[in-house]
């Protein structure tokens, strides 16, 4: 277990919205493009990867994959 | 990379400079027929890469072969400051008229290789320059050109050497000066050159360095002609558990670079520094301004906020640190924000609040104004480019001994 794994996110949180969640193919693409892991592909869809959260590098390609909307970027210390 | 003593003979012998017969031996039976072979009184020489053999018993002097094996039992078997050795030299107990000393050292000034020449043989050199500087002769070589024996002779001749010597120890400094270029060494030292009473010179101890750097492209002599495996590195420094620690954070992820040192460092600022050279110059500002840094490191190169945090945390952890100073110099290839992350996560997993651990916090660069939000949000101290180096770490000795 990775140093950043052995705790829950401090800075991002993601919130992917149903259905595009539990669509097999989409979690497929975010596993794809996620260059920091945070995105883990089932058959149950996409489970995002809590521990990992804060690696999140602001790329937004993961919200260029999904359909409009459906996911947001959270930069916690922006609350 | 330094050599143990029985390798660096080995060079020398390749060098074509004469050399007594000797024998490199791992056990008490193979050092018996090494001075059986010698014949007569022989001189036993643990093979360690420390030094003070002679005082911890490392060297010892034999009359018989049987002597001899009893010897290189006991050396084999004695430790000396931290170090087993690899073995043991069986060296003949030469008959000797006179000592000299014959060295060729990298001078990192001048950018070129000096010989260096003294008729006051067999001891410390820097010893013999202080006490009596006309008995040393120097002279630089060319990097690329031909070393001529007339630039050896040059050398030898400035200690007052004439004659038979002046004549028998050129060829020998000259060889050690081809040597040496042709090996990348970094010192190359025959100490002591010895004239024997039939008048014959040859290198009775030597010390051989190579350039790290060069470790890569001069297989054939360390693989070949010594035989040392590409494993062995001869590193005889002993990390510490923070060295360790980082070393083993940084290899766990490919991403950035981190580095930490804390030889010779007990303060209580630890340093999460980096970038161009900015280690360097912000240890430096911290404790010319009366800091006392806990550590050196290095961090850049764009690093995950797991390795940011595990350099901060490592730092965090080390005993009498009460907080840390994050400063770099511009950086273009590290993400401000991320480091930022990392540093703040190290003090939250470790209980520390990061307004009052974090004394300053100057990454001017990539992100920065997503970094500068991060700190806001957690009422870290930061500052700009506007702010030189110089001053914020002034500023980070400031608070600590403020708090103290
Ligand atoms: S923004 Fe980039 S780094 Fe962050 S989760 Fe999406 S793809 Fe991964």
């Amino acid at each position: 277990m990775s140093p950043a794994e052995a705790m829950d996110a401090v800075f991002i949180d993601i919130e992917l919205d149903e259905p595009a969640k539990s669509d097999p193919e989409l979690a497929k693409k975010l596993e794809e493009v996620c260059t920091v892991g945070i995105f883990k592909a089932s058959a149950a869809g996409t489970e995002i990867v809590q521990g990992q959260l804060d690696e999140c590098v602001l790329c937004y390609l993961c919200v260029d994959a999904c359909p409009t909307g459906a996911m947001r970027i959270i930069k916690k210390y922006e609350n | 990379m330094i050599f143990y003593e029985y390798e660096a003979r080995k060079i020398v012998e390749l060098a074509g400079i004469p050399v007594t017969k000797y024998g490199f031996c791992q056990t008490a039976d193979e050092a018996r027929k090494a001075a059986e072979e010698i014949g007569g009184p022989t001189v036993i020489k643990s093979q360690v890469l420390t030094g003070g053999r002679m005082k911890a018993g490392g060297v010892q002097f034999a009359d018989t072969p049987d002597e001899a094996a009893k010897h290189a039992e006991d050396i084999l078997k004695l430790e000396i400051n931290g170090h087993m050795p690899v073995g043991v030299l069986v060296d003949p107990k030469a008959e000797i008229k006179q000592e000299y000393y014959a060295s060729v050292v990298w001078d990192g000034t001048a950018k070129k290789p000096l010989m260096l020449f003294s008729d006051m043989g067999g001891i410390d050199i820097e010893q013999v320059a202080e006490e009596h500087p006309d008995h040393v002769g120097r002279g630089h070589i060319s990097n690329i050109l031909p070393v001529g024996d007339y630039e050896a002779k040059q050398v030898i001749a400035a200690t007052g050497v004439t004659g038979s010597q002046l004549n028998r120890a050129t060829p020998i400094l000259a060889k050690l000066a081809r040597l040496f270029r042709e090996n990348d060494m970094i010192l190359a030292e025959i100490n002591p050159l010895a004239e024997l009473t039939d008048g014959s010179f040859v290198a009775l101890d030597a010390h051989m360095e190579m350039e790290e750097e060069a470790v890569g492209r001069q297989k054939n002599i360390l693989r070949k002609e010594l035989g040392i495996a590409e494993e062995d590195t001869r590193d005889t420094y002993v990390p510490s558990d923070f060295e360790k620690n980082v070393k083993a954070i940084d290899a766990a992820d490919h991403r950035g670079v981190i580095q930490g040192k804390d030889h010779g460092f007990d303060g209580n600022l630890g340093l999460v520094i980096g970038a161009g050279g900015g280690s360097l110059t912000l240890t430096d500002a911290v404790r010319n301004q009366g800091g006392k840094p806990a550590n050196y490191s290095e961090i850049g190169g764009n690093p995950s906020v797991a390795k940011a945090c595990g350099l901060a945390k490592e730092v965090l952890k080390k005993d009498g640190v009460e907080k840390i100073a994050v400063m770099m110099s511009i950086v273009s290839n590290t993400r401000v924000d991320i480091v930022a992350r990392g540093v703040i996560k190290a003090c939250l997993e470790l209980g520390k609040d990061p307004a009052e651990t974090i004394a300053i916090f100057r990454i001017p660069g990539a992100w920065e104004d997503e970094g500068n939000k991060i700190l806001d949000h957690y009422g870290v101290e930061y500052c700009d480019r506007s702010v030189s180096l110089w001053d914020a770490a002034g500023r980070a000795v400031a608070k600590i001994q403020g708090a103290s």
